[in-house]
């Protein structure tokens, strides 16, 4: 006879919801549901008991849901097509820099780049082999994304521009839309250059630490003076000028840059960003700016408490500009269950000055993970060296995980600073990803209670 | 499902397909059997459609004329591969000028492609 047991999943609101696991879809329970999970709870039970319970179908759709299981396993999650096809293409004008920010990956002390003999500017030709590179191998896209990095992109602004015009013309040849973005450190804008990127539809991200004693910390010129005085009304006309798409900021927390309340304080309401996104920085641990358990704590209750001021205001039908609690929302919302962490080398890659591809942005110039070239394409083995060690399913620590359905391991690049190999779990931000993941559950959770029309917004939203 | 409710949308597709593990076709006239979910009655004599074989008090008498013949619908709601103007590239407008279809059927417009 049929043994049921309970399934994978993690309870929210109150035990009324169930985010289920591997699938990531989330269901209401009733309470003859919530009868037959609480008995399975001690222990195993027989469909005859189940049944007297609560009637046979409640345990059948349980079981439908894999919320309840008799054999114990989850299922797994398929391998994504060999040829899956390009979205977003990050394209690195230069690895040049004029900030020497101590914390830069693609610098400072823990950069996988080994730039030595490789050009330092992007040409041309190396920019058109990218687009036509993105173009072909992006076949069945409608819509295409290149986003533009450094280094500082706006060292290499002249070929933005070229990139932004051959580029349009291609795609609209093709009848597909693309659309551009870039990263800046904003230390170069004039009132010209965001003319453009107004008229030019390209969306801004402005690396940026807060205000000016934590922007100062790190964001600093060669000479040891910091940028932010440099920067802000830079900043200021930038939001000022650009209407066309939302700027955001993007925030790298360290150990002595952790006060995101104050932080999300300036850059939304001082400065006027759209959005605020934060990221710890990428390090090894033993660096004096690495933020340690104690200061993940400190950062995760800041997170949350943002993270309820974005609650009330979504109840509200409002926007709020926390932008990771929008992303993990969307995620949630559209359930998507990871097979990999993220696109690198997916839907996305980096391409660096050389015109050599990389996973993505991080893994620009390093000989060590380079996964082809644009002009002759994708070297297939070393892709499927670098995906195979990426997938979830290859890493045992997560198997048990609920939240492995959005974070499926964490960033490859973390994981190759961390532990010397991009396939390692992050293992020093489980409690990290659980705690957030529950949080935005739980916000979720109030949203689909209170003000459901507010989930329309990430119907569609990108998700990562 | 009855006693879970898909939330996300994965829940729906999850919801969906269970759907369609478990659930009996379903014909056009009859109520959905099992679990009760949103019917859209296409094409049929339930609503007035100029064109169908009964008119809306279910009998011939209101009948359009056999220009507009199994078109009307067609037109708009039905999948039946009829030869209609199509409502998507060159004829977005063909019914533009019958608001009620009980009353404005004759207002619909020949065209001759
Ligand atoms: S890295 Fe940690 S939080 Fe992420 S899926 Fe693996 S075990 Fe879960
Ligand atoms: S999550 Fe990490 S590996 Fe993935 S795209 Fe971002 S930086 Fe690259």
């Amino acid at each position: 006879m049929n043994q049921y047991r309970l399934g994978e999943f993690h309870p929210f609101g109150g035990g009324r919801f169930l985010y289920l696991v591997p699938s990531a879809g989330i269901f209401e329970l009733d309470d003859a549901c919530r009868a037959v999970l609480s008995r399975l709870e001690k222990g195993e039970a027989s469909r005859e008991e189940l049944a007297a319970i609560a009637g046979p179908d409640v345990v059948d759709e349980l079981h439908q849901a894999h919320a309840i299981t008799t054999n114990g396993f989850s299922p797994q999650l398929q391998q994504p097509p060999a040829d899956f096809p390009l979205q977003t293409l990050v394209m690195n004008l230069t690895n040049q820099c004029n900030l020497s920010c101590q914390y830069c990956y693609e610098f400072g002390e823990d950069k996988v780049a080994t730039p030595d003999g490789k050009p330092k500017f992007m040409d041309f030709e190396t920019a058109r082999q990218s687009v036509d590179y993105l173009l072909t191998s992006s076949e069945g896209r409608r819509a295409i994304h290149i986003t533009f990095f450094g280094g500082e992109t706006l060292m290499n602004f002249p070929l933005l521009k070229q990139v932004v015009d051959y580029a349009s013309k291609k795609a609209a040849e093709q009848a597909r839309a693309i659309d551009f973005s870039l990263t800046t450190n904003a230390t170069l804008l004039t009132p010209a250059i965001i003319d453009y990127l107004s008229e030019n539809r390209i969306g801004v991200t402005v690396s940026m630490d807060g205000a000016k004693e934590s922007h100062d910390q790190f964001r600093v010129f060669a000479n040891g003076r910091g940028s932010y005085d440099i920067i802000e009304p830079r900043v200021r006309a930038l939001i000022k000028q650009h209407k066309t798409r939302p700027i955001t900021a993007r925030v790298t927390m360290t150990s002595q840059a952790m006060d995101v309340l104050g932080t999300y304080k300036h850059l939304k309401h001082d400065l006027g960003f759209h959005e605020v996104g934060f990221a710890p920085v990428t390090t090894s641990p033993n660096r004096l700016y690495s933020i340690n358990e104690s200061g993940l704590d400190s950062v995760l209750d800041q997170f949350r408490s943002l993270a309820d001021e974005y609650r009330d205001h979504a109840l509200r039908g409002k926007h709020h500009g926390f932008s990771n609690v929008s992303d993990t929302l969307a995620e949630l919302h559209q359930g998507v269950s990871k097979s990999h962490p993220c696109g690198a080398g997916l839907g996305l890659v980096g391409v660096g000055p050389s015109g050599d591809i990389a996973p993505c942005h991080r893994f620009v110039d390093s000989d060590d993970h380079k996964l082809g070239h644009v002009s002759t394409g994708l070297d297939r083995a070393r892709v499927s060296d670098f995906l195979g060690r990426g997938h979830i399913n290859t890493k045992t620590d997560c198997s048990t995980c609920w939240a492995r359905p959005v974070c499926a391991g964490g960033c490859h690049h973390e994981a190759y600073v961390r532990y010397g190999d991009t396939g390692h779990p992050n293992l020093h931000y489980c409690d990290w990803i659980r705690g957030w993941t529950g949080t935005c559950l739980e916000i979720y959770a109030a949203i689909v209670e209170h003000n459901p029309s507010f989930l329309q917004h990430f119907a569609d939203r990108k998700a990562a | 499902m009855k006693h879970l409710r898909a939330i996300n949308q994965k829940a729906r597709r999850i919801d969906d397909h269970v759907a369609s593990q478990t659930d009996d076709v379903v014909a056009l006239q009859g109520p959905p059997q099992g679990q009760q979910r949103p019917h859209v009655p296409m094409g049929c004599s339930l609503v007035f459609s100029p064109g169908w074989e009964v008119d809306s008090a279910g009998g011939t008498a209101g009948l359009c004329q056999p220009v507009e013949r199994d078109l009307y619908d067609c037109y708009i709601t039905c999948y039946w591969p009829a030869q209609v103007p199509d409502h998507l590239n060159n004829y977005p407008d063909w019914t533009a000028k019958c608001a009620a279809a009980t009353k404005d059927w004759r207002n619909i417009d020949l065209v001759f492609p």
